[in-house]
C-alpha cells in the first residue's frame, strides 16, 4: 500500500521521468512560492478527483469515461480556481492562466484513466497523494534553481503585505537574467532532466551491485 | 484590437510554446519526425480555430447572460472535448485522405493546453467573435511553425554527438531554449513598429 504513495514521488516521478505535465511546469516556475502554490493546487485536484473516480468507476460507462473523468476534474479545478481568487489574489494573479490549466494537465487525466479508473478507494487516493507531492517536489526542484539564479531572491510566501522573500547578496544586484525568461526555463529542465538520466546511469552501472555483495558479506 | 495585430502576437510574439508554455507534451512528443510535426501542427490550427469561435459563443450566449461564467472551465473543455470527437467523424466521412493524415491526432488535441488556453485567453481580454476566431488560427500558425523548425532541429541533432545523459529529451529542451532566446527578438516594440498607428 505504502508503494503507491512512494512510486510518485520518485521512481515514477511524473515530471521528470514520466515527462508528464510539462506545461505548468515550466510556466510557473518563475517564483518558488507560485511553485508551492501550483503544487498544492495540483494535490487537491489530483486526490479529490482519484478519490471520486475510482468510487464512480463502476457508474461511469467504459464508452463516455474520458468526458467523465475531465467533468469530474474540472469540478475541482473550477474549485481551486474560486478558492484561491477569494483567499489569495497574489497566488491567483501570480498563477494566471495555469490555474484553469490543470484541467488539461496530463498527470491528473492520466492518473484517472490509468489507476483510478481500475482500483478501490484508498489505494486511488495514496496514488493521486503520492503523484501530486512528486509534481510539487520537481516544480519546487526547478523553481528553486530558476529564482535563485535568475533573480537572486527566495520568495516563500506572499499574501498582502506579509511577504517573506530571501534577498541572496552578491546575486541579487547581478543575477543570471536569462533564466528567469522562458528559454531559462527550458534550459533549466534540460539540464534537470540530464542530471536525472545521469544519475539513473550511476546507479545501474555494472559493478555495483557486486561491491554492495562484497560490502554485506565483509559485514 | 487590430487582427494584424493579433496575428503577430500569437505567431511570433507570445508564441505559444516558446513564450507560453502551452502545449509542451506534443511539442516534444511528435517533433522528432516531420510528418507527424505538420500533421499534428495543421490538426492544432485547424481545432483552435473552430473551438476557440465556439467557445466565444457559448460564453456571450449562455454563460454570460445567466450570470455563470465561473463555469467557463467546464463548460469550455466539454465544448473542445465534442468538438474534437465531432471533427473526428466528420473529416472521417467527408475526407478519408484527410482523416489519414491527422486522424491519429485529433484525440491528444484535447488535452493540448493550447487550445483551452487560447479559449481563455480570447474571453479575458474581451476579444469578439472575429479576433477570436484569428487568434485560435494564429496561435495554431505559431504551434505549426515551431513545431516544424524543431523536427528539422531534431533530425540535426540525431547526427551530433550529444553526450549520453543530455540524448533525446534533455537536448530537445535546450535547443528549444536556444530557440526560444532568438524569439526573444520579437517583442511588442517590433510590432509596434512595424506597424505604427495602430
Amino acid at each position: 500500500m505504502i508503494k503507491e504513495l512512494t512510486k510518485g514521488i520518485f521512481k515514477e516521478n511524473p515530471v521528470l521521468v514520466l515527462l508528464l505535465g510539462l506545461c505548468p511546469t515550466l510556466g510557473v516556475s518563475g517564483k518558488f512560492f507560485n511553485a508551492i502554490g501550483m503544487g498544492m493546487g495540483v494535490i487537491f485536484v489530483l486526490v479529490c478527483s482519484n478519490a471520486v473516480i475510482s468510487l464512480l468507476k463502476k457508474v461511469i460507462p467504459n464508452q463516455v469515461r474520458i468526458p467523465g473523468y475531465i467533468v469530474v476534474i474540472a469540478t475541482f479545478v473550477t474549485i481551486v480556481e474560486l478558492v484561491l481568487k477569494a483567499f489569495s489574489p497574489v497566488l491567483y494573479s501570480g498563477l494566471g492562466i495555469f490555474i484553469p490549466l490543470i484541467v488539461v494537465n496530463c498527470i491528473v487525466l492520466g492518473r484517472a484513466e490509468a489507476f483510478a479508473g481500475k482500483n478501490r478507494l484508498i489505494p486511488s487516493v495514496l496514488d493521486g497523494l503520492g503523484m501530486g507531492i512528486g509534481f510539487t517536489l520537481s516544480l519546487m526542484l526547478i523553481a528553486f534553481i530558476r529564482e535563485i539564479l535568475g533573480s537572486g531572491t527566495l520568495t516563500l510566501w506572499e499574501s498582502g503585505s506579509v511577504v517573506y522573500r530571501f534577498v541572496i547578496p552578491g546575486l541579487s544586484e547581478s543575477p543570471a537574467a536569462v533564466l528567469a525568461t522562458p528559454a531559462g526555463a527550458l534550459f533549466v529542465m534540460g539540464f534537470v532532466i540530464a542530471g536525472i538520466n545521469a544519475l539513473k546511469a550511476y546507479r545501474s552501472r555494472p559493478g555495483r551491485k557486486d561491491k554492495e555483495k562484497r560490502k554485506g558479506a565483509a559485514a | 484590437m487590430n487582427l494584424i495585430v493579433i496575428f503577430f502576437s500569437f505567431v511570433l510574439v507570445n508564441n505559444f510554446i516558446l513564450s507560453k508554455f502551452m502545449g509542451l507534451c506534443p511539442f516534444i512528443g511528435v517533433s522528432q519526425n516531420r510528418e507527424s510535426a505538420v500533421g499534428m501542427g495543421f490538426a492544432v490550427i485547424f481545432v483552435m480555430s473552430i473551438s476557440s469561435l465556439l467557445t466565444w459563443a457559448v460564453y456571450h450566449a449562455i454563460l454570460a447572460p445567466l450570470g455563470i461564467e465561473f463555469l467557463k472551465t467546464i463548460v469550455f473543455i466539454l465544448v473542445i472535448a465534442s468538438l474534437v470527437q465531432l471533427v473526428e467523424l466528420v473529416i472521417r466521412k467527408l475526407s478519408p485522405a484527410l482523416y489519414k493524415a491527422l486522424g491519429i491526432y485529433l484525440p491528444l488535441i484535447t488535452t493540448n493546453c493550447a487550445v483551452l488556453g487560447i479559449a481563455i485567453i480570447s474571453v479575458d481580454e474581451n476579444f469578439g467573435p472575429l479576433e477570436s476566431f484569428v487568434a485560435g488560427m494564429s496561435g495554431g500558425i505559431g504551434f505549426l511553425m515551431v513545431l516544424v523548425i524543431m523536427s528539422f532541429l531534431r533530425q540535426k541533432l540525431l547526427l551530433e554527438k550529444v553526450p549520453a545523459p543530455f540524448r533525446g529529451v534533455p537536448i530537445a529542451f535546450i535547443t528549444a531554449g536556444a530557440m526560444a532566446l532568438a524569439f526573444m527578438a520579437f517583442n511588442s516594440s517590433m510590432i509596434s513598429n512595424l506597424f505604427p498607428g495602430v
